[in-house]
């Protein structure tokens, strides 16, 4: 070990300086030309492939295109099923969300962007909606209703929104299921996809307190619980199995350089575990930390002294060094 | 003839107390030479095609700044409807991939000539810490774009940084919030920390071949 180390010294302090020949050599010249290569191949790259733009999707062409869908979702996030109703912190207090060993840093640092599905995204768009007194009464009696009344309302909902036979149809935008014990629900799911394909519903979810809109988490979390984003980043081979966060779409290359974070959720147990984010996060940690510290990483700061690739990159001076001995 | 009777500014006596900025000047200037900052000469050694690539990579920033200048001073919606707009975001993009392709290629080569040698620990870690910081630079303004992949990404990438706590102070899906780190904090951390990255690097000038045998035997 002690002899590892003196090597190890002894090369290192060899490299402090160098005692032999210079040559001339032009910094400014060198970062000039660097910078017209790369400005030639960057507007080339730009003329031949573009980039990519595909407009978003927004809730009313949602709503238009997959109107059970988005009932589905908006029955969800009314009786607190849907995956953003229990998905925990940030949004809200209804799980702990992920853990690693005793340590739950989603939970620690708390709900710092609240969202109560049923008010944000059903009842409070609704209410809002002038003139439709059978809308206020149907709001009144959900909301006047027992949890447990309201559960089995829109659970009866969602449901024949499910069933095959008969199945849900939709007829002059409004949903048509079998009789069933639906309550206001019924009601409350026809209003809102109104709103929905009519656009109000994408206006309604970025109205705060304030004018000017920059926040658009709420949209954009109600859009991530239905089918339609999971769709067509599908067809555009951008889901987590596809390796998405490499592409962009028209595969277009995109964030190449994640390719080991997006790794690890191929592989077992990142690719079957509830905790799978954090579990990533945390390797990667470590492996950006280890990444960082290569220089005082017995064995990984040896390889290159092993592996003679240096003898490639300085193949002139070895040469040269050779002939001279 | 003195500076003063040149024209120019009086330096301060010799017996006088050293101020602030004189010692940051001579502590400057005792680090970094003109001649060690801007130099006309390099070791014979410094003779391959992988030395390029952190001119590279110093390019590709230079032109990913500037693409990204004009994309900032038109505003963030000006590039979905002018093809002047699409062209110049093309070009921002494509910057961006060859900034990281660059930026690999130097890093790996880096890693062969074991160029943390000699005291040069804190050139890589920099380097390191430049990568790092540049990914998630490229990520906000992957979630800025105000399209389809600025939708699914911040999505999808959310739930990894609400898994850590991160996500309670950095929210993907807060548009205005990301487009302050894209243009503005996180481009000026990556400039600060390639300029460190740069300075170190001319300092300690660039890593002497592995001389095997010689060290060992020695």
């Amino acid at each position: 070990m002690s002899g590892y180390l003196a090597n190890w010294r002894a090369e290192n302090d060899a490299a402090r300086v160098w005692k032999g020949g210079y040559r001339r050599y032009d910094l400014l010249k060198e970062v000039t030309i660097a910078i017209g290569v790369v400005l030639g191949l960057v507007v080339l790259l730009s003329v031949l492939f573009s980039s990519p733009d595909e407009r978003p999707s927004t809730i009313a062409q949602w709503s238009r295109q997959m109107p059970l869908d988005f009932a589905s979702t908006a029955v969800a996030e009314l009786d607190g099923t849907s995956g953003l109703a229990t998905y925990g912190p940030p949004y809200n207090h209804n799980a702990e969300g992920q853990i690693e060993w005793f340590i739950k840093l989603q939970k620690w640092f708390g709900v710092s962007h609240p969202i109560n599905t049923a008010a944000d995204y059903v009842l409070d768009p609704l209410a809002a909606i002038p003139g439709r007194p059978d809308l206020t009464r149907a709001i009144s009696t959900y909301r006047a209703a027992p949890a447990k009344r309201r559960l089995a309302w829109a659970s009866a909902y969602a449901n024949a929104l499910a069933a095959t036979k008969p199945a849900p149809r939709v007829v002059r935008g409004h949903i048509v299921l079998a009789p069933g014990g639906y309550g206001p629900v019924a009601t409350l799911m026809n209003s809102l996809l109104a709103l929905a394909q009519s656009g109000g519903l994408d206006g309604a979810l970025l109205t705060s307190r304030q004018f000017f809109q920059t926040d658009y988490t709420k949209p954009l979390l109600f859009l991530a619980d239905g089918s339609q984003l999971d769709d067509r980043a599908h067809a555009e081979h951008l889901l987590g199995e596809q390796w998405g966060m490499m592409n962009e779409t028209g595969s277009y290359p995109g964030q190449v350089w994640l390719w080991l974070y997006t790794f690890w959720y191929q592989i077992a147990p990142f690719n079957s575990s509830d905790n799978s984010d954090v579990l990533v996060m945390t390797v990667m940690s470590v492996l950006s930390l280890l990444f960082v510290m290569v220089p005082f990483l017995p064995i990984v700061r040896d390889i290159p002294r092993w592996v003679p690739i240096h003898r490639l990159i300085w193949r002139d001076h070895y040469r040269s060094a050779a002939g001279a001995e | 003839m003195s500076a003063a009777a040149a024209g120019g500014p009086p330096a301060a006596e010799p017996a006088m107390k050293p101020t602030w900025t004189g010692r940051l000047r001579a502590a400057a200037l005792h680090r970094w030479p003109p001649e060690r900052l801007l130099p006309d000469v390099q070791p014979t050694y410094v003779a391959s095609w992988i030395y390029v690539f952190g001119a590279l990579s110093l390019a590709s920033l230079v032109v990913t700044v500037l693409s990204g200048s004009v994309l900032a001073l038109k505003g963030p919606g000006w590039w979905h409807f002018t093809s002047v707009g699409h062209f110049i975001n093309s070009t921002h993009m494509w910057a961006v991939e060859l900034f990281f392709f660059f930026m690999v290629i130097h890093l790996w080569g880096k890693y062969w000539m074991a160029a943390w040698r000699g005291g040069r620990a804190r050139v890589w870690m920099s380097g390191a810490v430049t990568f790092l910081v540049a990914i998630p630079c490229a990520l906000t303004g992957y979630v800025s774009q105000q399209n389809f992949d600025a939708q699914w990404i911040s999505t999808q990438a959310k739930d990894a940084f609400n898994s850590v706590g991160i996500g309670a102070f950095f929210n993907l899906t807060n548009f205005g919030q990301m487009y302050s780190y894209h243009v503005l904090l996180l481009p000026v951390a990556v400039l600060g920390l390639v300029g460190a990255h740069v300075l170190l690097v001319r300092r300690h000038g660039v890593v002497p071949p592995l001389e095997r045998g010689r060290v060992i035997g020695s």
